[in-house]
C-alpha cells in the first residue's frame, strides 16, 4: 500500500494554472502586437524584445541573487509585463530607456513587494508613468513610423495631444478633428499615431473578447470603465461640444482600450469581489477622464488606474460577496 | 421548465462517469466479513453477540450506541470469530465483528422475492422498520435515516427531496439503481414521504448528463401513479448533490448558517437510502447491502464494474476480484474524487455508505507545486457557500480565530471546488478544514459555557 498516494480531497484538479492563463493573456495580446509592429516596424521589435528580455532577466536574476527565492519567472507572468510596458511605449523609445522602464517595473513595481501577487500597483504601468515623468520628450514624441512593407502611420502627435494643444491655443474640439481628418474608423483600425498599446482599438478588442470566451477574465471592471466614461463625457460633451470630446473618441483614443483591457482587469492590482470591480472600473474612468479634460496631461489613463489600485485593498475590506444562507 | 441549479459558485470538473454502461453485478461472497462498528455518523454501535455465536445474515449483531446511530446487522450467515479493533481506510483503529462466512442462510421474515409491493404501511410501522433495519443516508454522510425522517412536532416538512445528482465524477452508482431499481425507489420515496407528513411533496433532483434515469423514474411515477412526485432536471454542476446547494436549487430557500434543512422545510434523502428505505418497509431487509462502481482513469474498459457488495467485504478482495489494482493507479479513493477519502489501507471493509474504489493516475491526480497566490478570485467564484477561500486561507495562516469565524471559516462544506479551481495550485481547503476544526471547536465550546452559566443562573434563582 506504501506506493499509493494519501492525501485529503479533492483529488483531481482544473486544468487551468498560473502559467496557463499568462499565455492566454500572451495570446490576447498577439493581434495588437502584430499590428503594431506592422505599422511601426523594427522599431517596434526592437522595444518590445528589449522590454521583454529586460523584465525576464531582471526577474530571474532578482530572485536568485536577491530575494534567494525559487525563480518565478517559469509562470510567464513576467513576460506579460514585458509586453504591456512595450505596448505602452513609443516604437522610437531606446533602448536604455526601455531598460529603465523594465527596471521600474519589475524591480521596483513588482520584486520589491515580493514578487507575483503581492505587488499593489501594475508594474507595467508603474515603469511607463515612471518614464513619462522622467523621459517625456521620448515618451511623447512621435516621430514618422516606418512600418514593414511600406505602411505609414499618421506622424505626429497622438489625437488626445493634438486636441489638448489645440483647445489650449483657443480652438475647438470640431475644427481640430476637421483640421486633422481624424476618423472613427481610423481609431477602430489602426492609422493614428501612439504607442503600440494605442494604434489598434480592433485588434485589443479582439484579445479582450477571447480572454471573456476562456474566462480568463471577468467583464464588469472593463465594462464599469467604459460606461463611466460613455456617460461622463457624454454629458460634458453634449453640455459644450466645442469644449469637450465625444464618447466614442474618448473610449477608442489613448490607453483606453489597452488600459480597461488588459490592464484595469490584471488579477494581482483589482477588487476581488464584483462589487469592489464595478467601483474600482467607475473611478478609473472617472479620473481618466477628468485627467483628459482638466489635467496637464492629454492622456489619464494609466494615472487613473495607477490611482484606483490604492483602493483595492479597501475595496477587498469593504466588499464581498453573497455568502450562503447569511442575508 | 427550465432546468434549474444552485445559485452560488459551483465548478464543472469532467464527469468521467465511463462506468455508467456496467450493469449491476452481485459481488460472490469471501471467507471473512469485518463489520464496523461505526457505520453511520454519530456514536458507533454496540456488538451484541459473542464470538463463538453463530450468526445469520440481516441479524442485528450490533445495537445503536446513542440517541444518533443505529443498528449493525450481519451481512453474512456463520461464525463470529472475533470483536476487536481493526483499521479502517483512513487507518483509525475501530471494533470490528469478525465473521467466518458459511453458507448463505437468511433469518426468518426477510421477503428476498423480486416481487414490487406498492401497498405503503402506517407511518409508524415503516419509521420503526427503517430504524430496525439500520438504514442510514448513503449520500455520503451516513446519518441515520429514522431521525432524520422525524424532525419533530413543530418541524413543518414541506417537501422531500431526493438526491439523484450524483455530481461526483466518475461515481455511477446512483445512476445504476435509479435505471434498473427505478420502482423500487420511487416507492421508497413514497414511503418517506407520508412518514414526513400529507403537507410534504416530493422531488426527485437528477442531473441533465442522465437523461435515461430521468426517462425511467418520470415513467415510474406515472406507471405507479403517484400525484405528487416530481422528476426535476438539474444542470450539471458540482456540488449540486450538497444538501444545501441542493436545496436552493430545488426550493430556491437557503438554510441559515448552523442552521438545518428542516428550518426551511426541506429534508434531503439520497436515491440510494431511498431504496434502503423500500428494501426496510416493504421487505423487511435490513441495509447490509449497497452498490459501489469500480472506475478510474487508468482502469481497463473491461474492469469498469457497479457491484452490489455486502457490508464488511474487504476491499481488497473487492479490487481482487475486479481485476487487481491497475497498472498506473497513483491514488486509491474510496469516493468520489473531489470530496472522497484516499484510502491508506486496502485491507478496510466495506461499510453502509461505501460507493466506490477510484483509481486515479499519477497524471489525474498528483498534487503539482504550489505557488503563490495571484488574487485571480476563482476559489471566491467556486465557493458553492459564497465565502472567500484564499481569505480564508491568510487568515488560517495568521492564526486568526476572530476573523475566520467573522467570515464565516465553519459555513464551508468542504466540497473541495476552491482548491480544485485554484491555479497556483495551493491547498487552501487542507488548511481551511483545519481552520474549520479549530473555530467549530471554538464555537462549541462557547456554546456549551452559555449554558452553564445559564443553568448557574438559573439555579441560583432557585435557591
Amino acid at each position: 500500500m506504501s506506493k499509493y498516494l494519501v492525501s485529503p480531497s479533492p483529488h483531481v484538479h482544473a486544468p487551468a494554472s498560473t502559467k496557463s492563463l499568462m499565455i492566454d493573456v500572451l495570446l490576447a495580446l498577439l493581434p495588437a502586437v502584430i499590428v503594431s509592429v506592422i505599422f511601426y516596424g523594427w522599431g517596434e521589435l526592437m522595444v518590445l524584445a528589449v522590454s521583454i528580455a529586460s523584465c525576464v532577466l531582471l526577474e530571474w536574476a532578482i530572485t536568485k541573487w536577491l530575494l534567494k527565492k525559487p525563480c518565478t519567472i517559469a509562470d510567464h507572468s513576467a513576460i506579460v509585463t514585458g509586453v504591456l510596458l512595450a505596448m505602452n511605449l513609443p516604437a522610437t523609445t531606446p533602448w536604455w530607456v526601455v531598460l529603465i522602464g523594465a527596471i521600474v517595473a519589475i524591480g521596483v513595481a513588482k520584486m520589491t513587494f515580493g514578487g507575483i501577487g503581492q505587488n499593489p500597483f501594475n508594474p507595467a504601468l508603474v515603469g511607463r508613468v515612471f518614464l513619462l515623468l522622467s523621459f517625456p520628450t521620448y515618451m511623447t514624441h512621435w516621430e514618422a513610423p516606418k512600418g514593414l512593407w511600406g505602411l505609414d502611420a499618421t506622424t505626429g502627435a497622438t489625437p488626445l495631444g493634438v486636441i489638448k494643444e489645440g483647445l489650449m491655443q483657443g480652438s475647438t474640439v470640431q475644427d481640430l478633428m476637421a483640421e486633422h481628418g481624424y476618423s472613427y474608423s481610423q481609431m477602430l483600425f489602426a492609422n493614428l499615431g501612439g504607442s503600440a498599446g494605442e494604434i489598434s482599438a480592433l485588434a485589443l478588442l479582439a484579445g479582450f473578447v477571447y480572454l471573456l470566451c476562456r474566462r480568463v477574465i471577468k467583464p464588469h471592471i472593463t465594462f464599469s470603465i467604459w460606461g463611466t466614461v460613455i456617460v461622463f463625457s457624454g454629458i460634458m460633451w453634449l453640455i459644450d461640444p466645442a469644449q469637450f470630446t465625444d464618447p466614442i473618441f474618448n473610449l477608442l483614443t489613448g490607453g483606453m482600450i489597452l488600459g480597461s483591457c488588459f490592464m484595469a482587469t490584471d488579477y494581482v492590482t483589482s477588487p476581488m469581489s464584483a462589487k469592489g470591480g464595478i467601483i474600482f472600473g467607475v473611478g478609473i474612468g472617472l479620473i481618466a477622464m477628468l485627467i483628459r479634460y482638466f489635467g496637464a496631461y492629454p492622456e489619464g489613463v494609466s494615472f487613473a488606474i495607477l490611482i484606483m489600485n490604492m483602493t483595492v485593498p479597501l475595496l477587498n475590506k469593504w466588499f464581498h460577496q453573497k455568502k450562503y444562507g447569511r442575508a | 421548465m427550465a432546468k434549474r441549479t444552485f445559485s452560488i459558485g459551483g465548478v464543472h470538473p469532467d464527469d468521467a462517469k465511463i462506468a455508467r454502461d456496467c450493469a449491476i453485478e452481485v459481488l460472490p461472497l469471501p471467507q471473512t466479513v469485518y463489520i464496523s462498528m461505526a457505520q453511520h455518523l454519530g456514536a458507533p454501535a454496540k456488538p451484541i453477540v459473542a464470538v463463538g455465536d453463530k450468526v445469520k445474515v440481516g441479524q442485528v449483531i450490533a445495537e445503536p450506541g446513542g440517541f444518533i446511530s443505529a443498528f449493525v446487522h450481519s451481512s453474512v450467515s456463520g461464525t463470529v470469530k472475533s470483536i476487536a479493533p481493526r483499521k479502517d481506510i483512513s487507518g483509525n483503529l475501530m471494533t470490528h465483528v469478525e465473521i467466518a462466512v458459511e453458507g448463505d442462510e437468511w433469518v426468518e421474515g426477510v421477503d428476498l422475492s423480486d416481487t414490487l409491493i406498492t401497498k405503503l404501511p402506517e407511518r409508524e410501522v415503516a419509521l420503526e422498520r427503517i430504524k430496525a433495519c439500520g438504514v442510514v443516508g448513503l449520500g455520503g454522510a451516513t446519518f441515520p435515516t429514522h431521525v432524520k425522517l422525524n424532525p419533530g412536532p413543530n418541524a413543518k416538512p414541506e417537501c422531500l427531496i431526493l438526491n439523484g445528482a450524483e455530481c461526483e465524477p466518475y461515481l455511477t452508482s446512483d445512476y445504476r439503481i435509479l435505471l434498473e431499481r427505478t420502482k423500487e425507489i420511487v416507492i421508497g420515496a413514497a414511503i418517506m414521504k407520508n412518514i414526513l407528513g400529507p403537507e410534504c411533496k416530493c422531488v426527485i433532483g437528477i442531473e441533465e448528463n442522465k437523461p435515461a434515469a430521468i426517462k425511467a423514474v418520470e415513467e415510474a411515477v406515472v406507471v405507479l401513479g403517484y400525484q405528487d412526485i416530481d422528476v426535476m432536471t438539474l444542470k450539471k454542476k458540482y456540488p449540486q448533490g450538497g444538501e444545501k446547494q441542493l436545496i436552493d436549487a430545488v426550493m430556491k430557500r437557503q438554510v441559515k448558517s448552523g442552521g438545518l434543512p428542516i428550518s426551511v422545510g426541506a429534508v434531503v434523502q439520497n436515491v440510494a437510502t431511498a431504496l434502503a428505505v423500500y428494501e426496510a418497509v416493504q421487505k423487511n431487509k435490513p441495509l447490509i447491502t449497497n452498490t459501489l462502481t469500480i472506475t478510474g482513469d487508468c482502469v481497463a474498459k473491461e474492469n469498469l464494474h457497479n457491484y452490489l457488495f455486502r457490508i464488511g467485504m474487504p476491499l481488497s478482495y473487492i479490487a481482487e476480484y475486479a481485476g487487481g489494482i491497475p497498472e498506473g493507479a497513483a491514488k486509491l479513493i474510496s469516493g468520489g474524487p473531489m470530496m472522497g477519502k484516499a484510502i491508506a489501507n486496502l485491507d478496510a471493509c466495506t461499510v453502509k455508505g461505501s460507493s466506490s474504489i477510484l483509481y486515479l493516475s499519477a497524471k489525474a491526480t498528483k498534487r503539482a507545486e504550489a505557488s503563490a497566490c495571484i488574487r485571480c478570485g476563482r476559489c471566491a467564484d467556486a465557493c458553492p457557500m459564497g465565502l472567500e477561500p484564499f481569505l480564508l486561507n491568510r487568515l488560517a495562516k495568521a492564526g486568526d480565530m476572530e476573523q475566520l469565524e467573522a467570515n464565516a471559516v465553519q459555513d464551508c462544506i468542504s466540497c473541495g471546488s476552491c482548491q480544485f479551481s485554484c491555479p497556483a495550485n495551493i491547498a487552501l481547503l487542507d488548511r481551511i478544514n483545519m481552520a474549520k476544526g479549530q473555530v467549530l471547536g471554538i464555537i462549541r465550546a462557547r456554546a456549551a459555557a452559555a449554558k452553564a452559566a445559564a443553568e448557574a443562573a438559573k439555579s441560583n434563582e432557585a435557591k
